[in-house]
């Protein structure tokens, strides 16, 4: 059985580096990790490297930030070593509050290799200098929560967290923290004030946590996924994750393929991997025969990428090059039946909703947007409109104090960038191209209609009306476009325009 | 030598510390950033980006309150950019902000109001769903209207750290965030203070003292009440401000006038009682110190301070002085004293006080603040609402002539005055204690080391052999940092005199409000404190002790300090609160 999912593109298309040992080992047995050259890579940063060197490494290797900007880790690294010097404490925090929607990747790693996580945040806090590490993980997941435990409690007892590290006079140690459900809270600043016990809100930034973060101090933070890769970079050498990749963006990276298509999951492929590759041979086209239309990624605060960009090398530079971007690695692909117009409601409403309503341009300026294009939807917006609504945008981005604020536009930039005629359609003609839009929607009966006069039956609000065997009509007013007269139809004599 | 920052704001070079913020380098350069949620020593969160600038190289737009200097930096404050920015912050602002500014309190006191003014706001720009709030006005003290609240944490800010209370917090998040009490509780039901530094930090009208004019209004037309009515000692230094005069001027005697212009039926002084609390209160401590009784012994003229103690650290209420504030004592003796010898039955005495303070609403309505079953005081009005009753009744505060208060209840010593400022209590009972202990008159009377501004400030005396250790604090937060240090034995005093408002009275919830940027710029409680030395200095009279009023009314009515029959009238009790 497993032999023949390998065989299948959707495997065998994907280079698992992340991912390495999900599935393949029980996580809540660290002998099965170890077996897996487990621990390794902290033996031989303790027994035979400098601080120094392992940042190095991490920096030759080319290693960005799997979290969402894309950062240099080794950078990172380097910074909190140095920054400040002689500071008394410094901390090496783990951002496992993946909120995208659809997204999964943390998750993955945290459920199938919670040990990967703690081999790579002891490694960071040798580079560094720190002795305590924080995972900040969402509440939502319990088994990732669950089986950190247990890793954490397996790892002490082996002598791999605590005192004396493999006799090398290094000390560490790992907590978990964990979220109460604040999408805000994967910044990096509102992540350490919620660690801190504070309401989870951004602080600005200068000072960057290098210098100044967790409790003040110097403090690193990643994401789980740049995490999973520390191990196999020390182990393997910076070469050869190098030789993976693009030239600004090396190694793979994992994606959560979902929407309209046929094989969905998590995808983990080498940088540079091209969106026909991913959509095509590994998420196996689109279902029904329809038409690819545009793919999101980055999350909410992603964008859309046209058909005209399918053989763009997905990288960090090219997807904002584009107007999108990398972001933890949701990637939703969507048909003709989806209304871009929609699409950016659908994603300005989750942001809008997750704001934590510390700075005006977030609070009340997303709100304002989301009620503009909500004003398009419903037709009632002007062409004036719109191009206040994409001032508001810039200003927004511009002016907002942390990257959720910053990035909220996103989603509508991208899509007026890309589908502007979308929205003029539902602005001058008050059409939705996709009939997605309810407002402008308008069920009429055909001709085909036979008056068997179940649609009048199924009708929640008793808008049809018609005697038996003669064509019903609907009423217009009292209509709600709820759909069921259509999917009730044996004769598929309604119409949705 | 300190490491200097070069750097240029809208050309111009300036050179700065190394740590100071654009906007503090901008304002050193005469450049005025424009703030709503940036308040010097109080809160620098970046949260309203109102004092966004434009810094050369920088990915986008940045809050200058919190962005410090770099070498090198090129910023413009004004650039076409940053204009439309604020504009449009504003116009958002105002988008979900009640616009009821024709009857707002603080109309023509906004800083919103002043800025949408300086930036022309068109005020229909954003037009949506506006979040609405139940006025909040249950608290005997404070009025929250969170429709004209803009979420800049002022409050919050102020109440947290400066004061140390922190029962006000952001509940909700995005466009629903509000700020109250945890799980919306009443703000009554809260260990709140009433100190009012929340309504003096706070930009708009979304927070008030809880207006009591009216009730005065009645009174004053109410043939059958004899309206008396005394001002604090900080507020003659601060009406003024009220009507555009220079902060720091000393308005006594035009205080006196409007207020008689007002209709009261006499008008009296705090200080007296100020002098008699001296009298009371350093008889106590003298009591306490000879005869092995608790100390250190704690001041009790701040309400704020009270309520403090008796929420955070109940178990230092042996150590409240039992005195009533001059406020009690003065609305005790109204009702005692004053009625007895005016032959007015005290049941028609309708007692008013101006006080700096919104906590004095609370301690008006304290069960201990009663005698023979009356309220000492009828209504504790701020000096805003003084100043509001004053502009409605058409007089002209800057021109009226200077006039006395009524007899006898109007004469009060130095001593009295400085009751106003941090330091002002202590350095008073000194003046009258050292004398007392030592059998003679002292020489020197100014003990400078218990004044000026710092949180916490230390002294020794050696008073008659003894060394006399005290302790001056202001700000509620100082005063729970002190108090830890004495439970955890770090700190030993015989007297500490607590303020419940950073830098006492002058600085006190009732006070006039001025904007941030005059706060930035001017030294507020500086020049208010100077106006009030200063009235000591040229008093002639500055010990409690040697007032002529002060001995008559121990001599008439109440024997002598700490009697039996002071200690039934100018006395109270204290009872521990909950968190």
């Amino acid at each position: 059985m497993t032999h023949a999912i390998d065989k299948t593109n959707f495997c065998n298309k994907q280079t698992r580096v992340a991912l390495r040992n999900c599935g393949i080992i029980d996580p809540e047995n660290i002998d099965e990790y170890i077996a897996r050259d487990g621990y390794q890579a902290l033996a031989k940063v303790l027994k035979t490297m400098t601080p120094e060197q392992v940042i190095k490494v991490i920096l030759d290797s080319g290693l960005r930030g799997r979290g969402g900007a894309g950062f240099p880790t080794g950078r990172k690294w380097q910074l909190a070593r140095q920054i400040v010097p002689d500071a008394d404490q410094k901390y090496v925090c783990c951002n496992a509050d993946e909120g995208d929607p659809g997204a999964f990747m943390d998750r993955s790693v945290l459920e199938g290799d919670p040990h990967a996580l703690l081999e790579a945040m002891a490694i960071a806090g040798f580079a560094i200098g720190a002795t305590q590490g924080y995972i900040y993980v969402r509440a939502e997941y319990p088994v990732a929560v669950k089986r950190l435990d247990i890793a954490i409690r397996q790892a002490r007892e082996y002598g791999l967290l605590g005192e004396n590290i493999f006799d090398s006079g290094f000390s560490f140690d790992i907590d978990i923290r964990l979220g109460a459900g604040a999408f805000v809270c994967g910044e990096e600043t509102a992540l350490m004030t919620s660690i801190e016990g504070h309401r989870g809100e951004p602080r600005p930034r200068p000072p960057f946590p290098a210098e100044k973060g967790l409790f003040g101090k110097p403090s690193v933070l990643n994401n789980v996924e740049t995490y999973a890769n520390i191990a196999q970079i020390i182990l393997n050498g910076p070469e050869w994750f190098a030789s993976m990749g693009t030239e600004r963006s090396k190694g793979t990276k994992v994606f959560a393929l979902g929407g309209k298509i046929n094989n969905t999951g998590l995808v983990e492929i080498p940088m540079g991997t091209t969106l026909r590759t991913v959509i095509e041979d590994i998420g196996g086209g689109i279902p029904n025969g329809k038409r690819f239309k545009a793919a999101q990624t980055g999350g909410p605060s992603g964008g859309c990428i046209p058909a005209e960009h399918f053989d763009i090398p997905i990288d960090y530079d090219n997807l904002i090059s584009i107007g999108s971007m990398m972001g933890s690695g949701g990637l939703i692909v969507m048909d003709e039946d989806n209304c871009m117009v929609d699409i950016a409601k659908f994603f300005l409403e989750f942001t809008v909703d997750e704001s934590c309503g510390k700075c005006t341009p977030c609070r009340i300026g997303n709100r304002r947007l989301l009620e503009m294009l909500t004003k398009i939807t419903e037709g009632k917006a002007t062409l004036e409109d719109l191009d206040k609504m994409e001032k508001l945008c810039y200003y927004i981005k511009e002016n907002s104090l942390c990257g959720l604020g910053q990035t909220a536009p996103n989603p509508v930039l991208s899509t007026l960038r890309y589908f502007r005629d979308e929205y003029i359609s539902h602005i001058v003609d008050k059409t939705c191209p996709a009939s997605v839009c309810k407002k402008l929607l308008k069920f009429t009966i055909t001709d085909n209609c036979k008056g068997c006069t179940l649609c009048a039956r199924k009708c929640p609000v008793n808008a049809i009306s018609g005697a038996v065997k003669q064509k019903h009509v609907i009423d217009q007013d009292k209509c709600i476009k709820c759909g069921v007269c259509m999917d009730s139809c044996k004769f598929s004599a309604i119409e949705k325009k | 030598m300190e490491d200097l920052i070069n750097l240029k704001i809208n050309g111009i070079d300036v050179s700065v510390p190394k740590g100071t913020t654009v906007l503090e380098a901008a304002r050193q350069a005469n450049i005025k950033i424009p703030t709503l949620c940036y308040l010097k020593d109080i809160n620098a969160i970046g949260a309203c980006r109102i004092c966004v600038v434009e810094v050369k190289g920088a990915r986008s737009l940045v809050a200058s309150c919190v962005y410090p200097v770099s070498e090198g930096m090129e910023v413009y404050t004004n650039s076409a950019k940053v204009l439309q920015s604020r504009k449009t912050t504003l116009e958002l602002i105002l988008s979900n902000h009640e616009r009821k500014c024709l009857s707002c309190v603080r109309s023509l006191n906004c800083e919103l109001q002043a800025l949408a003014r300086e930036y022309g706001v068109d005020e229909d720009t954003f037009s949506g769903e506006k979040t609405k709030y139940d006025i909040e006005d249950t608290n005997p003290c404070i009025v929250r209207d969170n429709n004209k609240c803009i979420l800049c944490r002022r409050c919050v800010a102020v109440c947290n750290h400066n004061q140390g209370v922190g029962v006000i917090g952001t509940n909700n998040r995005g466009f629903a965030t509000d700020i109250g009490c945890a799980f919306n509780m009443d703000l009554k039901d809260a260990a709140c203070i009433g100190c009012g530094q929340c309504v003096v930090n706070c930009p708009t009208g979304a927070l008030s003292e809880k207006d009591d004019t009216a009730i005065v209004w009645n009174a004053i037309n109410d043939p059958s009440k004899h309206v008396v009515v005394a001002p604090a000692p900080s507020v003659r230094v601060q009406i003024g401000e009220c009507f555009d005069m220079p902060i720091g001027t000393n308005t006594e005697g035009k205080l006196v006038a409007a207020l008689r212009r007002l209709g009261f039926d006499k008008v009296f002084d705090v200080d007296t009682a100020a002098d008699i609390t001296i009298m009371e209160e350093g008889t106590e401590f003298i009591d306490r110190l000879k005869n092995n009784k608790t100390l250190p012994l704690i001041t009790s003229c701040s309400p704020g301070w009270i309520k403090y103690c008796e929420h955070y650290f109940p178990e230092f209420i042996p150590n409240l002085s039992s005195c009533k504030s001059p406020q009690g004592m003065y609305g005790a003796l109204m009702k005692t004293y004053y009625a007895e010898k005016s032959g007015i039955d005290p049941k028609d005495i309708f007692v008013v006080s101006i006080m700096p303070c919104t906590a004095k609403k609370f301690e008006r309505g304290r069960e201990g603040y009663m005698t023979d079953g009356l309220a000492d005081i009828d209504a504790a009005l701020t000096v805003r609402e003084l100043s509001r009753m004053i502009k409605k009744a058409g007089i002209d505060f800057v021109g009226l002539p200077d006039e006395e208060f009524d007899p006898i209840f109007g004469i009060a010593t130095g001593a009295a005055h400085i009751f106003g400022v941090t330091g002002g209590v202590m350095e008073a009972a000194l003046r009258t204690v050292v004398e007392v202990l030592e059998g003679k008159e002292s020489e020197d009377i100014e003990y400078r080391d218990v004044r000026g501004f710092d949180g916490i400030k230390e002294a020794s005396y050696n008073v008659a052999g003894t060394e006399v250790k005290l302790a001056v604090v202001s700000g509620t937060a100082n005063a729970g940092k002190l108090l830890k240090m004495i439970k955890e034995g770090k700190a030993d005093y015989h007297f500490i005199e607590v303020m419940a408002c950073p830098g006492g009275c002058i600085n006190g919830g009732g006070q006039p409000i001025h904007d941030a940027y005059t706060r930035d710029t001017v030294d507020i409680r500086g020049l208010r404190s100077e106006a009030i030395y200063s009235h000591d200095e040229k008093s002639v009279l500055r010990k409690s002790h040697l007032n002529p009023v002060v001995k008559e009314i121990y001599d008439s009515y109440l024997e002598n300090p700490g009697s039996h029959k002071a200690h039934h009238i100018l006395h109270t009790t204290y009872i521990a609160r909950g968190k």
